[in-house]
């Protein structure tokens, strides 16, 4: 342990503390900007500086950590002077346009100018005209307002190795943009928004799609529909002061119901069938050889790209089951249209993720469009919706709960777990095991899989099998799997694993970019125990038990794998390229 | 090649020189770019064509920048003389016996050659040259009897600091570094660098001893490494020093024919080995958490320290990062004892440092004179005091982080300590002139705008704080600042220093501070009465009853 003092007080903590959070112990607060509870200190800002008493020198307490002795002072006239004046070199550096910018009163720069009480700019403006990139249609960069903090580095790099955004030019020219100024539908970039819920200000967001929603509720020849993603009933509530992880299933269906949507889906189905799928798939592959081991999920479509651009060579082992959105999204179209007698081309599909890189999926590929139409006509994120609410007005706190349609809503607690890490693995063991063995796994909650360490390894022990699996969160936790699985293939050795399932957010889908922001271990925990709560509540724990998804097929696909199931809900694989513009334009503009 | 062995490296002794005498060509990139190559391309043709029993050789800088091509001459036994602003034809004449006193000059006297000992004496592409002058002696004695404890005991002892600026016990840096866990105990397991990125303006020392004498620094480094336990080293040069790095390649290459690099060094156990990675012009790639990012393969930017390097530095081992010139000092405190190399110097500065004199000084030029010299001794004894016949206004030392010192000071003796109570500090060793035609604010202005020019944009103080800087800067210069301005400026320039990421950026407002704390009155007439009695910036007038100005544009 470490005894040190800040500001005369005794704090005693772990070696390595840095003094930011040692401050914090003894309830000292000290201003920060660039730094984020969540990742590790970039040093850039300047804001959080203190001095060592005795000496004129000042250091960076988010990066610095406090040793033996070590005597902090955080608050004197000099330290506040010398904050204040970076605050204000920082806002020199940054355009007026709180009032029409995304982040408005959800600012961390706004807040911190605020908190400072700058009430005039004693530096003139240095500002350079810096055109916005929106071309990728799933967050847009707006690298005049970015006050260059580097989160959304550390993200895109160290986080998720996607590497896409770079720190171009230097000094005052400084700026994020993918590399040699490529746009961002040209880069790596797949999407998954970590940049965009890190950044502090206005530079990275969500592209913005929620007018194509309320064009679509004010269109009368619209018989529009709507389903909620696992995480995001876990997350919203999270916007309007209530606790992280409460469940929050029966008010959104209530929400949506008042803003106009016909009918009320939950994706949660979707993953039902998914497994159904992707479980008869594994099962193939195993006892048949109908395909290539290790298995790996494909759930997650900024991970499904990213597989494409940079691992192509796994594409074989990639499971052909779509993710549980479009899959639910194909069955409205169809099934949903064929049961109601809606013709699907009225049909408009909106769906709530906690997903940037869904708003890209939903054009990804020709299967997309099963039903002869874009199956997702569009994909908005939890804090769009919040935003939608806003608007509205409604008071979502005090909402009634209420029931969805059930036939493509209903669910099992394995659909719901899909929205955490881990999730995906263990839904399909149960239904593998009953496959298999023709018997339920026997010890549902598989410790195993769940948590959030990066990477997570497991032996399984299904009937005579015992299934190799692992499950990594975070793309940059990706390499080692399949670093994995490549070697043992050239050195001709069996594969290391069976199943692998993959999400490219930190935690899963509750970590997803479109979340409500300040994410951090602490709230991913909370999301995730609210799913595995509904887990436990559900009637049904095994996807293929819920009664919906056997009249599904009973009334409409036939057997599991049936070569209907796979011309609606299965999907193919093909090498994109990097730094060139990949998107097949016959897939744009659908809904335009 | 037979790989030397320490019996065989004894065999080389300086050769007594060739009766029928020497001529000697400075071929530093400064002589080659004053014409030195054609003068030694014309000497090789005409020695070969007329059979002229005369030996022409290559040497590196003479340190004598103001009299560039120089050539030594030493025919006939009469002792050696050097000339300088030769043309090719009458450099020819020399080997006609002429002699030509108009152009013979003479080295500056007082200067205590050490880092400088070799450079403009031997050739430095040929390590035979070296090997006659004891190269490779010092590396031998830390290897046989010394030990890596007694190296850094030695340097200890020498009292040698870092010469690239901030003036670190370069033992206690080995020390540290040597005493670090490392993640990995063999081959990869600690770094040496030699940090050869110079980049203030108006300094060459580096260059001109990585051109002079590359030997000695790889020796340094051979030492450093040994001594921190390390067995893999890595020039770090910047690009714009093409011929540095040709002859640390060609030095680096002898050496592995040689077997002083590579394994089993001098039939030892001690293994090294060493590569050259270029800087790509970035200044702050200078600052040694920023270079090994830059090796590394990363963006250049610097990391908050601690951890410092010597814990946790190249591939997050523990490294040593030296500049060119502490490391060439290091062969010779080994060979000569560290007591010996103290006895050198004033203070806590010991030894010798060496200085680029430019600016409005009549000899430009490097000088290596003992710490404790005074600026007035260098600047007038040794640069030959002020060109033109003009007035001294004052001195800038350290580059973009230094500082400017005015006139009352010129007989501070010279030390790390001495400087920064001045508000400048020693930095690499760039020197500027300046006379009463240079303007304290424009001179502020220009090193403002380096740093602007040069900050990498990662903390928002240095990033922000440069830019705003030059604009206040700029409009005092154009006759719009105000006082409010100076207070502003005052303001930036303190949260530069205490809240910048990295060296450059806290050290940036150094220069404008330090012109601020001589030359206010001038700000003020910039502002108050919009005169620039320098005549420097072209939007003020000058101060009509300045006479200096006055004469200087009559004698135009």
């Amino acid at each position: 342990m470490i005894h040190a003092r800040i500001n005369g007080i005794r704090v005693e903590v772990e070696e390595g503390t840095t003094v930011l959070d040692a401050a914090k112990k003894v309830n000292v607060k000290i201003p920060t900007l660039c730094k984020h509870p969540d990742l590790p200190p970039t040093a850039a800002c300047g804001i959080c500086m203190v001095q060592l008493k005795g000496t004129d020198k000042m250091i960076r307490s988010c990066c610095t950590e406090i040793t033996e002795g070590m005597d902090i002072i955080t608050l004197s006239p000099e330290i506040v002077e010398v904050r204040k004046t970076v605050l204000e070199l920082i806002l020199s550096n940054h355009p007026n346009a709180c009032l029409t910018c995304a982040r408005n009163q959800n600012c961390e720069l706004q807040s911190l100018a605020a908190e400072f009480g700058i009430k005039e700019e004693s530096f003139g403006k240095i500002l350079k005209n810096l055109e916005i990139d929106d071309s990728i249609k799933t967050i847009v960069l707006e690298p005049q307002k970015c006050i260059k903090c580097g989160r959304c580095i550390q993200a895109c790099q160290e986080m998720q190795n996607v590497w896409a955004l770079s720190f171009t030019g230097r000094g005052i020219d400084t700026r994020i943009a993918p590399a040699a100024d490529f746009t961002l539908v040209e880069s790596p970039c797949v999407s998954c928004g970590q940049c965009a819920a890190y950044c502090p200000v206005g530079a990275i967001y969500v592209y913005d799609d929620t007018a194509k929603v309320w064009g679509a509720l004010n269109d009368p020849s619209k018989h529009c529909v709507v389903q909620i993603a696992p995480a995001v009933r876990v997350a919203i509530g999270e916007s309007f002061g209530m606790e992280s992880g409460e469940l929050k299933t029966g008010k959104l269906y209530t929400l949506l119901r008042r803003m106009g949507f016909q009918a009320v889906f939950d994706t949660n189905f979707g993953a039902d069938v998914t497994i159904v799928e992707e479980a008869t798939e594994f099962v193939k592959r195993l006892t048949k050889g109908g395909g290539v081991l290790p298995l790996i999920s494909s759930c997650c479509p900024a991970w499904v790209d990213f597989m494409e651009k940079f691992h192509p060579d796994m594409i074989p082992n990639f499971s052909t089951c779509k993710s549980p959105h479009e899959i639910l999204a194909a069955l409205a179209k169809t099934y949903y249209a064929l049961q109601l007698n809606i013709p699907s081309s009225s049909i408009f599909m909106v769906s709530i993720m906690p997903c940037i890189a869904k708003k890209f999926e939903i054009h990804r590929s020709r299967e997309m469009f099963v039903s002869g139409y874009q199956d997702v006509n569009v994909s908005i994120t939890t804090r769009e919706l919040v935003r939608m609410i806003k608007q509205t007005g409604i008071d979502f706190s005090s909402l009634p709960d209420s029931e969805p349609d059930h036939m493509l809503a209903d669910y099992s607690g394995g659909g719901t777990i899909f929205g955490v890490t881990g999730g995906v693995m263990e839904a399909a063991l149960r239904s593998i095991s009953s496959f298999l063995t023709g018997k339920p796994l026997g010890n549902i909650g598989l410790n195993d899989v769940r948590g959030l360490k990066g990477v997570k390894e497991a032996r399984i022990k299904v009937g005579d099998y015992t299934l190799n699996v692992a499950v990594a969160h975070g793309l940059g936790n990706v390499e080692y799997v399949i670093n994995k699985i490549r070697n043992a293939r050239e050195k001709g050795e069996e594969p290391p694993y069976h199943f692998i399932e993959v999400m490219a957010c930190p935690g899963g889908c509750i970590g997803g970019g479109g979340q409500p922001r300040n994410i951090n271990d602490e709230v991913r925990r909370l999301r995730i125990n609210g799913l595995y709560t509904d887990d436990s509540h559900c009637k049904y724990r095994d996807c293929h038990d819920n009664p919906q998804v056997k009249r599904l097929y009973a009334e409409f696909l036939g057997e599991y794998g049936s070569k209907k199931s796979y011309d609606i809900l299965h999907t193919y694989y093909r090498h994109r390229k990097e730094y060139k513009s990949y998107r097949e334009t016959e897939f744009l503009g659908e809904s335009e | 090649m037979p790989k030397l062995t320490k019996e065989l490296l004894d065999t080389y002794k300086t050769p007594a020189s060739p009766e029928t005498g020497y001529i000697k060509v400075g071929m530093n990139t400064c002589g080659i770019s004053a014409g030195a190559q054609k003068i030694y391309d014309a000497f090789v043709h005409k020695v070969k064509e007329k059979n002229i029993p005369i030996e022409i050789k290559k040497c590196g800088c003479l340190g004598m920048c103001h009299a560039e091509p120089l050539i030594e001459v030493k025919i006939g036994g009469k002792p050696s003389v050097l000339y300088g602003r030769l043309d090719r034809e009458k450099a020819l004449s020399l080997l006609e016996n002429k002699s030509l006193p108009e152009f013979l000059v003479e080295e500056s006297p007082g200067q205590k050659k050490i880092v400088l000992r070799n450079c403009g004496v031997i050739d430095p592409e040929r390590i035979e040259d070296y090997l006659e002058k004891q190269g490779y002696q010092a590396i031998k004695k830390s290897i046989f009897e010394l030990g890596p404890e007694k190296t850094i005991e030695e340097i200890k002892k020498s009292g040698l600091r870092g010469r690239g600026g901030a003036g670190f016990p370069t033992w206690r840096k080995w020390k540290n570094t040597r005493e670090s866990e490392s993640s990995d105990d063999n081959h990869h397991g600690r770094f040496i660098i030699c940090n050869g990125d110079e980049g203030d303006p108006g300094a060459y020392m580096d260059r001109s001893v990585l051109e002079g004498d590359p030997h000695s620094v790889i020796e340094g480094m051979m030492i450093a490494g040994y001594a921190i336990g390390s067995s893999t080293g890595y020039f770090y040069i910047r690009a714009e020093y093409p011929l540095a790095v040709e002859r640390i390649r060609k030095a680096i290459a002898q050496c592995y024919r040689y077997g002083l690099l590579g394994k089993n060094i001098l039939q030892s156990d001690f293994n090294f080995d060493l590569e050259t990675r270029l800087g790509a012009g970035a200044f702050v790639c200078g600052e040694e958490t920023a270079l090994i990012a830059s090796i590394e393969g990363r963006r250049g930017y610097p990391r908050p320290r601690p951890p410092y390097p010597s814990v946790k530095g190249l591939w997050g081992k523990p490294t040593a990062i030296n500049n060119v010139e502490t490391l060439a000092n290091v062969p010779y405190i080994i060979l000569n004892g560290g007591e010996n190399y103290s006895r050198i110097g004033t203070g806590q500065s010991r030894g010798t440092k060496v200085f680029a004199l430019t600016g409005k000084i009549m000899n430009s030029g490097l000088a290596e004179v003992p710490m404790g010299m005074t600026l007035r001794e260098i600047i007038y004894k040794i640069g030959g005091g002020i060109a033109n016949n003009k007035e001294f206004k004052a001195v800038q030392t350290g580059g973009p982080s230094g500082g400017i010192i005015s006139k009352d000071y010129l007989d501070t003796p010279i030390s790390y300590e001495s400087l920064q109570e001045l508000g400048s500090i020693m930095g690499s060793g760039g020197m500027i002139v300046m006379d009463e035609d240079d303007c304290a604010v424009d001179v502020a202005k220009f090193f403002m705008k380096f740093c602007f020019d040069e900050s990498c944009g990662k903390c928002a103080p240095c990033r922000i704080g440069t830019a705003q800087a030059l604009k206040i800067l700029e409009k005092i210069t154009s006759g719009i600042g105000s006082h409010e301005d100076l207070d502003n400026l005052k303001r930036i320039c303190h949260a530069m220093q205490k809240a910048s990421l990295c060296g450059l950026g806290q050290t940036a407002p150094n220069p404008l501070l330090s012109s601020l704390r001589y030359f206010e009155d001038e700000y003020l007439e910039h502002i108050d009465e919009k005169i620039c009695r320098a005549g420097r910036c072209r939007e003020l007038k000058k101060r009509p009853e300045s006479p200096g100005i006055l004469q200087h544009k009559e004698t135009k």
